[in-house]
């Protein structure tokens, strides 16, 4: 009951906040500022995550191979595919939701405790649409680019792992990550990139909104907005894996 | 001028406030009164529409507000300034940014002749030069006076001030009283000024209302309130021994 009640919450805020946009000039300055808090803030993270999951990928791929038959670029392509298709958007995004959504729940929530909703909507502000669409906006514009980044990095990592641990030659290495490549691929990684932004600002977003009480809440609140979004992460991971590619 | 009609409210099947009729006057400092939980904060809410009341209306210069149109509430909101507990400055802002947002939102005005405004409204609470300061650097005092800057920066014809005096020292708990009565009979605003501080009463108490569980069951002046015979309005007002004393003396 408490989740349908949580559903309908969400779906009567998200309509709120996209129905009466506020002005124009007031939210361009938000978004940069979005922009720069939530995605290049989150650049030094990825960058560490994605060098590390590309490394490992190989160094696993490589040490599984016991066949002759399983030819050497094998590697290059698993680490690519791994990549592109699950580890820079679902393992990324699943990360961002910890970091982006407690800090976006935490915000909007102690803005409540603290009554600045209640200033704005006493001056006349959508407090919803003035608070929540920035987020929105600069996540589903920039994280895209932190998926590409985050691919490059991965398949480098990869790269600098076979150039010195020698599990596998470069050129082998490159022959994979070229192999059989669909552009699709990059489209699928987008589309999902850019629907788990939309989940990783609004469902945070939503808990931060609904907090009553003090400091205590908004704990309960950042908490409940991370595992919530991680949640439907992996959900709709699901849907449009079965929607897009099978 | 601002008029309740009948406001009922409830939460959960406990009834809060139980048909509220009040005037409040342009140019006088109206005081709500009343113990913790005695439905004050609701009914200020209920008034200012961040609630809505279950029952009753609200009328601001006789415009029925509760029955409004989104687009015309907030026009009305255009015209309401108000004193948070806590300030309620946004964090992220510096003060001038906190005073320019009602502008940037509302008025059509240049750059220019917004910062002149910035500068008149912190002038006038007294706190010019800490324009680039953020909220987190400032004293309570100060930020309930950038609060009040803010709340001006629109000229409104209403203000509203959630216990401005919680959590200050007694001689700027005063100076707040002062600025908020003056500002009240300069601007010829209708203020309403939710308190527990029985110094503020004496003070700044044009018209006072007392709630008690629910129910309007007092209205008088700073003046009548030492003479009163309700009892629960006794209780409340001559707690302390200073009261008790300024009671037997006049």
């Amino acid at each position: 009951m408490k989740i349908l009640q949580n559903v309908g919450e969400y779906f009567i805020l998200m309509g709120r906040t996209f129905s009466e946009p506020t002005k124009a000039s007031l939210i361009r300055k938000q978004i940069v500022f979005e922009i720069n808090s939530l995605g290049l803030g989150s650049m030094g993270i990825i960058t560490i995550i994605s060098a590390f999951m590309g490394a490992v990928i190989t160094l696993q791929t490589a040490s599984n191979i016991d066949s002759a038959l399983i030819p050497e670029y094998t590697v290059g392509f698993t680490a690519r595919q791994s990549m592109i298709l699950e580890f820079s958007t679902t393992i990324i995004a699943l990360i961002l939701a910890g970091k982006v959504g407690s800090n976006i729940a935490s915000e909007i929530g102690m803005m409540k405790v603290t009554e600045q909703i209640d200033a704005l909507e006493i001056m006349g502000v959508n407090s919803a649409s003035y608070l929540i669409v920035p987020k929105i906006i600069a996540a589903v514009f920039i994280n895209p680019f932190l998926a590409i980044w985050s691919m490059f990095v991965g398949i480098s990592g990869g790269y600098l792992v076979a150039e010195f641990s020698g599990v596998v030659s470069t050129d082998a290495f490159i022959e994979g990550v070229q192999l059989d490549f669909k552009m699709f691929s990059i489209y699928y990684a987008l589309i999902k990139t850019a629907v788990f932004a939309f989940i990783i600002t609004s469902i945070p977003a939503y808990y931060g909104y609904s907090v009553k009480g003090g400091a205590l809440e908004v704990g309960v609140a950042s908490t409940k907005g991370v595992v919530t979004s991680s949640i439907v992460i992996l959900i709709a991971n699901y849907v449009i894996t079965q929607l897009l590619l099978i | 001028m601002i008029e309740l009609r009948n406001i009922h409210k409830s939460f959960n099947g406990k009834q809060i406030l139980h048909g509220i009729d009040v005037v409040y006057e342009k140019g006088k400092t109206n005081l709500i009164i009343g113990a913790s939980g005695s439905g004050k904060s609701v009914l200020t809410k209920c008034t200012v529409g961040l609630i809505d009341p279950d029952q009753g209306q609200v009328l601001f210069d006789g415009k029925d507000f509760t029955n409004m149109k989104l687009d015309d509430k907030k026009d009305i909101r255009k015209k309401i300034g108000m004193l948070f507990q806590g300030g309620a400055l946004f964090d992220s802002l510096t003060v001038e940014e906190n005073i320019k947002f009602p502008l940037r939102m509302h008025a059509s005005m240049t750059e220019k002749e917004m910062q002149a405004r910035v500068n008149f409204c912190l002038g006038r609470v007294d706190m010019s030069g800490i324009n680039d300061r953020y909220p987190a650097e400032i004293s309570g005092g100060m930020q309930k006076r950038v609060g009040i800057a803010r709340a001006i920066s629109l000229n409104p014809s209403y203000l509203f001030c959630d216990e401005p005096n919680s959590g200050l020292d007694p001689s700027t708990a005063i100076l707040i009283d002062n600025l908020i009565k003056e500002l009240t009979e300069e601007f010829q605003i209708t203020t309403i000024v939710v308190t527990h501080d029985m110094n503020s009463v004496m003070e700044i108490g044009d018209h006072v209302i007392f709630i008690h569980e629910g129910h309007k069951h007092w209205e008088g002046t700073k003046d009548t309130i030492l003479k009163t015979t309700n009892k629960e309005l006794s209780d409340l007002v001559f707690a302390s021994e200073l009261m008790k004393k300024v009671r037997s003396l006049g």
